[in-house]
């Protein structure tokens, strides 16, 4: 198997409260990657782990993260963020640029300049994002105009403009419609091509759906790991099987 | 039982008295409160216009016996001493105020906070003393600098609390947005969360800027005050207010009447500076939310 | 500690894993948070610096001799600072209550198409530059005080030892009343955010138990004790530092007379009116004393002011 991101004991802490207890898994590449589990259980501060965003809300890291074998826990965190895009919860567009400049934004802060390959790799993202069609000819309007699901596609795209090699969503759809889930689920489908995708959620059907491989997270712990399929058929753990029978959480 | 219901309903109607007479207390003073505003403006307005034409805006003032003449140069003076307080007032304290908003969540953070409230106390008239002492005394002569510092003193506090205030209601989504693309922390902050901000920040230098330009008491011995026209930094500057204090003191009732005019040009001053704002800050995109 | 610091910032690894252009934004805007808390310090050693000169002549006698003669070069501060203290209380003690009834009538019985414009009118009438107060001071209070106020209180209460003496206009009752109209929109504003943050739920619990709307504002203010008395004392250190308006009519005369038509003198005043004038090193030594003092006590008013005013925020924020 082929392993983009490898982890290694990892241990999170807000303060002096342990938040995820030693955990090691391997996540293989251009593979999607779905953590599910109870609330509470540290699936979205494993996420924010990967590119050292729980530092920024004053939490602390131990452990190793390897990307294609290199610790990104002794690298730059704005090189880190810049290789692992993350898609939030809640579209969050930048209020005051336009369409182009949401996606233009990564880069555009970053120092490039190429007006024209700026206006490819936007068109480019939005294709891939799925929103070209739709804010085509609209490019300079703001872009909290849009809808919730049009929003997050835009951030998806903004996401992809980087150029990121993993991208990590934490529950991309659990504020949008069902049609506008649908949509981001193809998309999911779609981007494991050319991305390698960790994505959290609390749907099961979700997980099952657009998910390889499914990691089962409680109380900080990582209780069971394998294939989507495997996980959602046979579980080997008690704690596992009850949580996907619905029997808690 | 019926006396007891006597008594109940006589307390009844005393409480409704009382809550009437309270009640009607508040809107008296709300009238006083209100009247010596409404003199204010009355007597500014009234008195002050009779003065008001162009030459007071392009001529110097007149000496003593000659009627006529401006304050070309209390008004220029005027705009440089808040342009040096801004200039350095308004960088100090947008940094110091987003130091507190992003960085601030701790003991030293408290701290500043605190003494930047007690600062915002501290009376004009001390902050120019301690502008005397600091620029006027190692300079050895008055000037505009020496002004324009007390100036900035004074703003500092009013632009680090709103400049805090305001970055604090940018969501952490925006901020967590920028960082998540690699953006570096200062230029998310910088670009993206004080772009947002950005508004409501003017606002607060705008305060900050339009009470500076009513100050006097720090001007006196500062930048004390000159009958000539001068836009050197290091010599002493006339300025609007320091002309109506001078003014409005003299025994000569062609002054006094220029002192009137003096104020409001003032306080169109002001009203011009809050409206150019409005216009400066007026969004590119209309928000939704 | 310090060390580690420093060796952590100068090993190898350091910049490997922190953004160095984070790291110094930070201390960038650490060193302008800085600032502004070194300014306070720098304030209050430049006055000292500046004063020693008086404080080594005069001692504490300075506070409490009073006379004050530039001519001699004795400088006694008591009757100055008995002005700025008889006038400033004083102008609290009538704002006080209007204050008060703005707040409420502001936060609790103003319709909204009223409170609006109604607090916009306040505040503008704090954004007044004191200098234009004082204009109108001169030419209209003090006028009007003389002819009119002043004439009629030593007619109907010239057995009181305030209101005697020549109806002079200039003195303690121009600047008190002057005073009282430029804390008044500060000490409502304030009290209306007090009362303003007060749960809704205080109030719909008296109301439901049968109170009149009085006496549900009442509870209201009982339970803003705290910031009322908060905004108070930044009302009274606004008043002890205000400098042109009270310059232009108190009569600038160092001297204590209970009578509230005879000139006075505060702190601030002294300072307007006397520094650029004062020739000896001296008297200038003297005067950055006096605005040494002014610092003190302001300083001390506001840090209590804003303890309480914090405190009540904490407490609520609890609840």
């Amino acid at each position: 198997m082929d392993i983009k991101l490898s982890v290694k004991n990892l241990e999170a802490f807000y303060g002096k409260n342990k938040v995820l207890k030693s955990m090691t898994l391997d996540i293989p590449r251009n593979k999607v990657i779905a953590i599910i589990g109870p609330s509470g259980c540290g699936k979205s501060t494993f996420l924010r782990c990967l590119n050292r965003m729980h530092e920024v809300v004053g939490g602390t890291i131990r452990g190793e993260i390897l990307l294609d074998g290199d610790d990104i826990m002794k690298k730059d965190p704005v090189d880190v963020r810049r290789k692992l895009g993350m898609v939030f919860q809640k579209p969050n567009p930048f209020p005051t640029m336009s369409i182009f400049n949401n996606v233009a934004a990564g880069l555009k802060f970053n120092g490039y300049k190429n007006k024209k390959q700026l206006g490819e790799i936007v068109e480019k993202s939005l294709k891939q994002a799925a929103l070209w069609e739709e804010v085509k000819d609209n490019l300079n309007q703001s872009g909290i105009n849009l809808s919730g699901g049009q929003q997050q596609r835009l951030c998806i795209a903004r996401t992809l403009a980087v150029n990121p090699e993993v991208v990590l969503m934490d529950e991309p759809a659990s504020a949008l419609d069902p049609i506008s889930t649908t949509k981001i689920e193809d998309l999911i489908f779609e981007l494991k091509k050319d991305y390698t995708i960790v994505i959290v959620t609390h749907n099961m059907q979700q997980a099952s759906r657009v998910s390889d491989y499914t990691a089962f997270f409680y109380l900080g712990e990582l209780i069971e790991y394998g294939e989507t399929k495997k996980i959602f058929t046979s579980p080997l753990n008690k704690q596992t099987e009850d949580y996907i029978r619905g029997r808690f959480g | 039982m019926e006396k007891e219901l006597a008594t109940f309903k006589f307390r009844l109607w005393r409480r409704k008295i009382t809550n009437f007479v309270m009640m009607g207390l508040t809107v008296v003073a709300v009238l006083v409160a209100i009247i010596p505003l409404i003199f204010i403006f009355y007597y500014t307005i009234s008195k002050g216009i009779t003065y008001l034409n162009l030459d007071f805006f392009i001529q110097m003032p007149k000496p003593v016996g000659e009627s006529g003449g401006g304050m070309a140069n209390a008004i220029v003076g005027t705009l440089i001493l808040i342009g040096i307080g801004g200039g350095i007032g308004i960088p100090v304290g947008i940094m110091a105020g987003t130091y507190l908003s992003e960085f601030g969540n701790n003991k030293f953070g408290s701290l500043v906070r605190f003494l930047t409230d007690v600062l915002s106390g501290v009376p004009s008239i001390v902050v120019g003393v301690v502008a005397y002492t600091l620029v006027v005394v190692p300079m050895k002569h008055f000037s505009a600098l020496a002004g324009g510092i007390a100036l900035a003193i004074l703003m500092i506090p009013t632009i680090t609390r709103t400049t805090e205030e305001i970055i604090k209601l940018v969501p952490h989504s925006l901020r967590e947005a920028g960082l998540a693309l690699g953006i570096p922390k200062w230029k998310t902050t910088l670009l993206i969360v004080l772009k947002t901000a950005w508004k409501g920040i003017a606002t607060g230098i705008l305060l900050g800027l339009s009470r500076a330009a009513g100050e006097t008491a720090p001007l006196l011995f500062t930048a004390l005050g000159n009958r000539f026209w001068s836009t050197s930094i290091f010599q002493p500057i006339a300025s609007l207010t320091v002309y109506i204090y001078d003014y409005a003191k003299a025994p000569f009732e062609d002054w006094n009447n220029q002192a009137w005019t003096a104020a409001l040009v003032l306080i169109l001053l002001i009203s011009l500076l809050s409206l150019l704002f409005k216009i400066l800050t007026r969004s590119k995109y209309k928000t939704n939310r | 500690m310090r060390r580690k610091w420093v060796i952590r910032i100068l090993s190898k690894n350091f910049f490997k894993n922190h953004n160095p252009g984070d790291f110094l934004f930070e201390r960038l805007t650490m060193f302008f948070a800085l600032v502004v808390f070194l300014l306070i310090l720098l304030m209050g050693y430049e006055m000292y610096d500046g004063s020693r000169m008086s404080i080594d002549k005069f001692g504490w006698n300075f506070l409490v001799n009073s006379e004050w003669d530039p001519v001699q070069e004795i400088f006694g501060a008591l009757p100055i600072i008995y002005g700025t203290l008889v006038s400033s209380i004083l102008a609290l003690v009538i704002a006080l209550p209007l204050s008060l009834g703005v707040a409420v009538f502001l936060s609790e019985s103003a319709p909204p198409w009223l409170e609006k414009p109604l607090s916009y009118l306040v505040e503008l009438l704090a954004g007044i530059p004191s200098v234009i107060y004082g204009l109108w001071g001169i030419f209209v209070l003090v006028p009007w005080i003389r002819n009119d106020v002043e004439p009629f209180l030593s007619q109907h209460l010239d057995f009181l030892p305030f209101f005697r003496g020549a109806p002079y206009g200039f003195g303690m009752l121009a600047a008190i009343l002057i005073l009282c109209v430029m804390i008044l929109p500060i000490i409502s504003s304030i009290v209306r955010d007090v009362l303003k943050s007060v749960p809704q739920s205080q109030r719909e619990a008296a109301l439901a138990l049968g109170a009149t709307k009085w006496e549900s504002i009442k509870i209201v203010l009982l339970e803003a004790k705290p910031g009322i008395l908060g905004a108070t004392m930044l009302g009274l250190g606004r008043a002890i530092g205000e400098t042109m308006a009270v310059t232009m009519v108190i009569g600038n005369t160092a001297k204590i007379s209970l009578s509230l038509f005879d000139p006075s003198y505060t702190m601030a005043s002294v300072i307007a009116n006397e520094f650029t004038e004062a020739t000896s090193d001296l008297y200038i030594s003297s005067l950055i004393e006096l605005a040494l003092v002014l610092f003190v006590i302001t300083v001390a008013i506001n840090a209590l002011a804003r303890l309480l005013v914090w405190s009540l925020e904490r407490k609520w924020k609890k609840n």
